[in-house]
């Protein structure tokens, strides 16, 4: 069993303000990257097919098709370099590893979106965000872009 | 430096981020509570050293001259002792029943070596112990996890020292040097050191300034 002071100093290093994240969810995410002296962030957008691990050291893995070239990125959920998570949609999805669209191309590999039920998107944007109290403006933009 | 070093517990593993964001392993070493149990010096005991004491214990697990030792100065019963070889400058500003001074963990750049007791496995073929290969499972080998020869025949007529062969593995005194110290969070009284040290969680360690 985890010792409580470790799940302590956890929770220094965890970020309260990332959204929920499930498989299957279309998500934008800013990296910071650095060249040389200078920062930038980069945007990596596409559906998450896996989530892996728990506490600060838990990812997910973003895959996306880029120029006909499939592209996959994991990320640590709680890395200062990822700058912020923004879910654009959620996905319905019935497992949750979604290796099989590694085997799909174009509209074989499309998800449906999640109307209904738990973490489906209500008129306020997504309720099952990290911080209950602040609800990610990530789930409202995405509102917007659609 | 006020010690060269503490006994710690092992708590468990986990990751956290530096300045530049990058994630590190690092092991959270509970530093324990040391009390001066014994003062040594060169003219009495022939070396300089502190004896400090942790984890306090019942009576009944103590021999009765580990007792006598610890209420003569009305000390609490420990269950470990330890020694450090310090300086005399160091050894002549404690005295029997201080608290070891800890302000060392602050300086930047720590290295430590810890010194535990490795997790036992008891008996392992060479192939788990040592990262030998097998035989052919197939084609009517008979040779599966098997060792293998052990040597020429009448020359050199034995078997060389430190032929890896199976047996009894870990469970034994294993020490990592160099460990730089992440982070030392004082009202916690923990040590979070990069890497791994030896040894099960709740293990007890000792931990030593380079």
């Amino acid at each position: 069993m985890q010792h409580p002071l470790i799940r302590e100093i956890e929770k220094e290093y965890t970020r309260t303000d990332r959204p929920v994240l499930f498989p299957g969810d279309t998500v934008r995410v800013n990296v910071k990257i650095v060249e040389g002296s200078k920062e930038r962030i980069q945007a990596f957008e596409g559906i998450i097919i896996a989530k892996r691990g728990a506490g600060v050291g838990a990812t997910f893995r973003v895959r996306k098709v880029f120029q006909g070239v499939s592209v996959e990125r994991t990320f640590l959920i709680n890395s200062p370099r990822v700058e912020t998570i923004t879910v654009l949609r959620r996905g319905r999805v019935r497992r949750a590893k979604l290796y099989y669209l590694r085997d799909r191309m174009g509209k074989a590999a499309r998800i449906r979106e999640k109307t209904t039920g738990y973490a489906a998107p209500t008129k306020f944007g997504s309720i099952l965000v990290a911080n209950a109290n602040n609800p990610t403006e990530g789930t409202k933009k995405a509102k917007k872009k659609k | 430096m006020t010690a060269p070093g503490f006994l710690g517990q092992k708590l468990g593993m986990t990751q956290v981020f530096d300045e530049t964001g990058s994630a590190i392993a690092v092991t959270v070493v509970e530093v324990l509570d040391m009390t001066v149990t014994q003062v040594k010096t060169k003219e009495t005991d022939g070396y300089d050293a502190i004896q400090v004491g942790v984890i306090e214990a019942k009576p009944k697990h103590l021999t009765k001259a580990r007792q006598g030792h610890l209420t003569k100065n009305e000390l609490p019963l420990f269950r470990t002792l330890k020694e450090f070889r310090v300086s005399k400058e160091i050894v002549a500003t404690y005295k029997v029943g201080d608290k070891v001074d800890l302000s060392f963990l602050e300086t930047q750049g720590l290295l430590l070596s810890f010194t535990g007791q490795s997790i036992g496995k008891g008996t392992m073929g060479c192939i788990r112990r040592w990262g030998h290969h097998r035989g052919p499972m197939s084609h009517g080998s008979k040779n599966h996890r098997l060792p293998g020869s052990i040597g020429a025949g009448t020359t050199p007529g034995r078997v060389y020292r430190g032929l890896q062969m199976s047996g009894r593995t870990g469970n034994a005194t294993v020490t990592v040097q160099n460990l730089p110290v992440v982070r030392y969070i004082a009202d916690k009284n923990v040590v979070l050191v990069k890497g791994s040290v030896p040894g099960a969680e709740g293990g007890l360690l000792i931990a030593k300034v380079r």
